[in-house]
């Protein structure tokens, strides 16, 4: 190759190199920034801060959820299997929320470690099927995977 | 003697045979030429699939298990994320030439892929918040995955108008080549973030190793959209080289002939 | 098809709005990254057709005048 052109392939590669470390660095110092929610397992080891606004995000355990009988007051709990945050809150939940399903929840928590959610998002997975597709994994026992539920 | 310079010419001529490929790309009128006998079958096959494509998603298949008819925006979100990815490594790598070995048709296709890679990230952008409103409850977040894409957004954005802030029109390709291969480092973020980070945005769906996670019936559709996705991307990135090249080689003899046989039909 | 009907396949059980929206923007930007640059190379291959044809015709009453 041409001495110049060589000069001018290292500069590109320096560049793509330096700006990924760079870039990389930058990450990884907002590593727990870029997250957007904490798992309950990190706010019952104290890791969120209390009175502050936070997101926590996990499953909507089964049976957990409790609607008031005259207003949009909801309770339920979050889980990552490992710890659990209970949440209050009041409006309207997305079509998707549900039992066993992910839910992301923004708000506060009180002294009490309960989360006084102002928004709740519902969070899906990556598994798309028919009905009657979802239907017959039920009837079978196995989910989409192919492993036992 | 002779048997040396017999083998420094066959040599040299090796050497050309190896580099007329090369010198041809480099051939204005010979690359407008080959983009356009391309495109004559490309773009209406391209058009019929887009359209094919998007009557099987919206009408033909089932609706998901859990998110109702809302998913069927999967069938232009994916396809047109997917591409603007792929996109941005056409430009970053047309900038590298074009920075290495000062090939001016690797500027012709810098330049030509930023507006097109902006456009389907708009589409992946808009489309997503769409799709974002009936199933998570929001329209936007500040997700690592949906930042990324925004970030990516800017960078095409960026390109295009660093592109038209210079008045020298070699500078301005060299500048953009820059801002094209620092912006690389998006590209794997934006692939990771979901897996890296606790993220609102679902990991992807169609795996290259294993069994994807959405159901075939809906799977062949999606690929079909990929595909199609992927030749308007190639159509649209020939049809702006064509339209460049005819106004950088404006006062040239093959374009002047051009505009006559143009002019006799 | 799966839907019943036109009005089935409009409102999608509530997410129509949503969805055909979301089409019909794609639509409108597909659509204009292949006319652009169709329209930008004719109209460029059009000012040079009549540049050259006023260079012609210059040139052909210059050398009249002289």
């Amino acid at each position: 190759m041409h001495p110049v052109r060589r000069q001018r392939l290292i500069l590109v590669l320096f560049l793509v190199v330096f700006s990924s470390v760079a870039a990389g660095l930058v990450t990884y110092a907002l590593r727990g920034n870029i997250n957007l929610f904490f798992p309950p397992a990190e706010v019952a080891a104290g890791g969120a801060p209390v009175g502050q606004s936070i997101r926590v995000g996990g499953m909507v355990l089964e049976d957990s959820v409790q609607r008031s009988q005259d207003s949009l007051e909801v309770s339920f709990t979050l889980t990552d299997y490992e710890a659990q945050v209970p949440v209050v809150y009041a409006g309207i939940l997305p079509d998707l929320f549900g039992e066993g399903q992910g839910a992301v929840a923004a708000g506060k928590l009180d002294e009490n470690g309960v989360l006084q959610a102002t928004e709740v998002l519902a969070k899906h997975d990556e598994n798309y099927m028919p009905p009657e597709v979802a239907e017959a994994l039920e009837k079978s026992g196995y989910d989409k995977k192919g492993q036992a539920r | 003697m002779f048997s040396r310079i017999g083998a420094a010419q066959k040599g040299l001529y090796n050497h050309a045979v190896m580099w007329s490929f090369f010198h041809k790309l480099g051939s204005p009128p010979w690359l407008y030429d080959i983009a356009g006998s391309i495109l004559r079958w490309l773009l209406p096959v391209t058009i019929m699939a887009l359209l094919v494509g998007a009557v099987w998603g919206l009408l033909f298949t089932s609706p998901d298990f859990r998110q109702g008819n809302s998913y069927r925006i999967i069938y232009i979100h994916v396809p047109s994320a997917v591409v603007a990815l792929a996109g941005y490594y056409v430009m970053a790598i047309a900038g590298a030439v074009s920075l290495i070995w000062r090939m001016k048709m690797a500027d012709v296709a810098m330049k030509a892929a930023a507006p097109i890679g902006a456009a389907l990230t708009f589409i992946a952008l808009f489309t997503g918040a769409l799709w974002g409103k009936p199933t998570w409850g929001t329209w936007w977040e500040w997700d690592a995955r949906i930042t990324s894409m925004l970030i990516l957004l800017f960078l095409y954005l960026g390109v295009v108008a660093l592109y038209e802030a210079f008045d020298n029109k070699e500078a301005a390709g060299r500048a953009c080549a820059i801002l094209s291969l620092v912006g690389m480092v998006n590209i794997p973020i934006i692939y990771k973030s979901v897996d890296w980070w606790y993220s609102l945005h679902q990991p992807a769906s169609i795996k290259f190793s294993g069994e994807s996670a959405i159901d075939s019936s809906m799977l062949y559709p999606l690929l079909l959209m990929i595909g199609a996705f992927y030749a308007l991307f190639t159509c649209c990135l020939l049809m702006n080289m064509r339209a460049e090249l005819v106004q950088r080689e404006s006062r040239t003899a093959w374009v002047r002939k051009l505009v006559k046989q143009d002019g006799a039909h | 098809m799966y839907f019943d009907s036109l009005q089935a396949a409009l409102s999608m059980e509530g997410h129509g709005s949503f969805v055909w929206v979301a089409y019909l923007i794609t639509l409108l930007i597909i659509s204009a990254i292949l006319l652009l640059p169709a329209l930008r190379r004719r109209r460029l291959l059009r000012r040079i057709a009549t540049e050259l044809a006023r260079q012609e015709s210059g040139y052909a009453t210059g050398k009249g005048a002289r």
